[in-house]
């Protein structure tokens, strides 16, 4: 086994990093880290910090992933790591003060102190400019990994100074190799799974494990199949909102209950007391805070359900040019099947511009019900 | 927990407004009317949110801000009309300690009544739902403890424990669909003992619709302001001017096909200062109740599943004989573009909103 083991379908990046955790020479103290969603960017960072650290077990090293330092590295408890993960939508320029505080202590255990920044395109440009002068000259000791979907996504000026390592879209076979290594699903499912999933290793991993979270997919893509005419339409656009809301709420409310605990306890709220009226206003401004999160989670889950639309008539125009390629929706042959039958590639192609540009509509903060009205209403059967 | 106002469709659906059909002419199941916020019936002695009553453990559950108040409000009211000394403590879910529900029922040192009002359930310490579970099992016959849940699955064997036991519980559904303001404001008219007229009630839920709470002080304002009958032209009066209103008069103009009036309405909101995004949430909501009594015709879903009242399936019907299916969806497509457009998309959002109305004007027909 090796810390590469989760980097999947990756020989050329892993190639590249292993050398340069081994070889002196070929090392750099700033790494810059893209891959479209799901391709495995924070796995890889994660694993090269591991490999930068590594002691060695039976010769092998550069990430034997059985030392001490492996071990640590990868479990996120190793005290020369530090990651920095956001579900916020900017990185503060505070943040990153804090951050080049870090990197400027020698490290304590391993051999460098290395900081992952898996969202580095979530910062200002005044923000990026903070880190740039901390990562344009670092101590011998510390090294930098950013990640970012595209190197289009962080500044020219961070990108020159780093040395790119491009993740690609791994292929399905290998994501699937992953999901029954580590999940013990069945190679068949696992495959179906990775397809659907379009090799973004999170998803695959749980398609293939939640069979609800399989079935919801099948409703989504069989919302295209029941639309027949605007009435339909409409009612599919509010049924897709509602549960894209059910599953945000689901998804942010252990979290949610959390914060607020902690945030009454920093305010000197003792237990079981309200909040004196003076400090409400701070935790209003956490419920608003909560609230856009949850917003947010919400246009996620509505944009993956778009992409699953987008892939299933991808599917459809396959079949109805008769290509022969492996169906995405392999699981769901029979939605794609009868779509194929009941219209021409030419109606194909316009659901999906429709689709995409429901996609740009959310991006763009348009009303998400309205966006899918427009959106549905556009995959109904038309002459 | 809340029940989502969303139902799948059922597959039998299938086949009806097909490649370039017209609208199917069938009989429309009665608008049963539903009660704003207390949808549930279930299992357990639910009532709705303005039923309070006493019981030594109340829960008062649901995601309405403004009726979980109320329906806390009312029990305390009963209280102190049994006992004008009965004293309220209140305690937060999100900072419990342990044992704290134990010391706040215990009776005080004056012997005065009390109730105990446990807020902020959905977000609680562990150590509460477990206090609570202890609690429902032996309560205290002098003391009412009222739990107050916003909803969600958090606390779900503590919700469940009360519910079994038998109390009551106090349910605050989302008052979301029009239908559901409209029957919120009805009952707050009841409750004042005035009347208004339908299209009050309508004109009013147009304006201030958005927010729950400015629709509760709006019917108390017309209240204690008039006397009689509140009647479309007096919350005309009050609250017309405000751009939700406006935007309805443009949709309905729109969708009646007077081009002409839907835009200088338009034009007059939009020069004097109005936002346009609320005018363009409005043409959506029109078209989309359209749209939803077009499926009612087609079977299969009823106006009550979808939240619709009489009147809103009267009106639709009544303009919908003047829309086809290609009709309504080119109108659709139109505002999202202009919703697109308003937020950032376009250079000239005025001229956006204008184009979907002209756009909702000739897309019907004749
Ligand atoms: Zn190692």
């Amino acid at each position: 086994m090796s810390v590469w083991d989760d980097v999947v379908g990756q020989e050329h990046a892993v190639e590249l990093l292993q050398r340069a955790a081994t070889d002196p020479t070929a090392m750099t103290h700033a790494w810059l880290v893209t891959g479209p969603p799901g391709s495995g960017r924070s796995v890889a960072a994660r694993a090269f910090a591991a490999a930068l650290q590594c002691t060695g077990t039976d010769g092998v090293t550069g990430g034997c992933g059985r030392c001490h330092q492996c071990t640590t590295t990868l479990a996120g408890t190793h005290p020369d790591l530090t990651v920095v993960a956001t579900d916020k939508v900017v990185i503060t320029i505070d943040e990153v003060r804090d951050l080049i505080g870090t990197a400027a202590r020698t490290p304590s255990l391993g051999r460098y102190r290395v900081i992952v920044v898996e969202d580095a395109d979530r910062m200002a440009e005044r923000t990026t400019n903070v880190l740039l002068k901390a990562i344009e000259e670092p101590p011998p000791h510390t090294v930098w990994v950013l990640c970012a979907p595209s190197v289009q996504d962080v500044l020219p000026t961070i990108r020159s100074r780093c040395r790119a390592v491009v993740l690609r879209v791994p292929p399905a076979e290998a994501v699937a190799d992953l999901v029954v290594r580590r999940d013990g699903v069945d190679p068949q499912v696992a495959l179906t799974a990775a397809r659907a999933a379009q090799s973004h290793v999170g998803l695959a991993r749980r398609l293939a494990r939640d069979p609800e979270a399989r079935r919801r997919r099948t409703a989504v893509l069989d919302v295209a199949r029941r639309i027949r005419g605007v009435g339909d339409a409409v009612l599919a656009a509010n049924e897709l909102v509602e549960v894209s809301k059910a599953e945000a709420k689901a998804a942010t409310e252990e979290r949610d209950a959390a914060e607020k605990a902690e945030l009454l306890r920093a305010l000197g709220a003792g237990d079981g007391e309200t909040l004196p009226p003076r400090l409400r206003s701070q935790l209003k401004q956490l419920e608003d805070d909560q609230k856009r999160r949850a917003t947010r989670r919400q246009r996620d889950v509505l944009d993956r359900a778009m992409l699953d639309l987008l892939s299933l008539y991808r599917d459809v125009l396959v079949v109805q040019l008769g290509a022969d390629v492996d169906l995405v929706n392999a699981g769901d042959a029979a939605i794609v099947r009868a779509l194929a039958a009941d219209s021409t590639p030419e109606q194909t192609v316009r659901r999906m511009d429709a689709i995409g540009l429901a996609r740009e509509r959310l991006a763009g903060n348009v009303a998400p019900l309205l966006a899918l009205e427009a959106m549905a209403v556009a995959l109904r059967p038309q002459g | 927990m809340h029940r989502s106002p969303s139902r799948a469709v059922p597959a039998g659906r299938r086949q009806r407004t097909g490649v370039g059909a017209s609208w199917q002419h069938g009989a429309v199941p009665p608008a049963t009317r539903s009660r704003p916020g207390a949808r549930k019936p279930a299992s357990g002695n639910v009532r709705s949110w303005d039923e309070p009553t006493l019981a030594p453990v109340v829960l008062v559950r649901g995601p309405e801000d403004l009726l979980r108040e109320r329906a806390v409000d009312g029990v305390v009211g009963l209280a102190r009309e049994r006992d004008p000394e009965t004293e309220k403590v209140e305690l937060e879910g999100a900072t419990y300690g342990s044992g704290q529900l134990q010391v706040a029922v215990s009776p005080s040192l004056f012997g005065e009544a009390k109730v105990v009002v446990v807020s902020g359930a959905e977000a609680a310490t562990d150590e509460l739902y477990a206090d609570v579970i202890a609690h429902v099992a032996s309560p205290d016959p002098e003391t009412t403890v009222v739990v107050v849940h916003g909803g969600g699955q958090r606390g779900k064997k503590m919700l469940d424990t009360i519910v079994a036991s038998g109390a009551p519980v106090l349910q605050c559904d989302a008052v979301a669909r029009e239908a559901e303001k409209a029957e919120f404001v009805t009952r707050e008219l009841r409750a004042a003992r005035r009347r208004a007229e339908p299209e009050a009630v309508r004109a009013l839920v147009d304006a201030l619709g958005n927010d729950l709470r400015e629709l509760a002080s709006a019917v108390s304002q017309l209240v204690s302001d008039t006397t009689g009958t509140i009647t479309e032209g007096l919350v005309d009066r009050y609250y017309g001017g405000r751009v939700e209103a406006t935007g309805f008069k443009v949709a309905d103009a729109a969708v009646a096909g007077d081009a002409g009036a839907a835009v200088a309405l338009l034009r007059h909101a939009l020069a004097t200062g109005g936002d346009p995004v609320p005018l363009v949430a409005a043409l959506a909501m029109r078209l989309r109740t359209l749209a939803k009594v077009a499926a009612i015709r087609g079977g299969g879903v009823t106006a009550r599943e979808l939240g619709l009242q009489d009147w809103q399936v009267r009106n639709a019907q009544r303009d919908l004989q003047r829309w086809t299916p290609e009709g309504l969806a080119t109108a659709i497509t139109a505002v999202a573009q202009a919703d697109a457009e308003v937020k950032g998309a376009g250079r000239d959002p005025v001229f956006a909103v204008e184009r979907a109305v002209l756009t909702i004007a000739r897309s019907r027909r004749g």
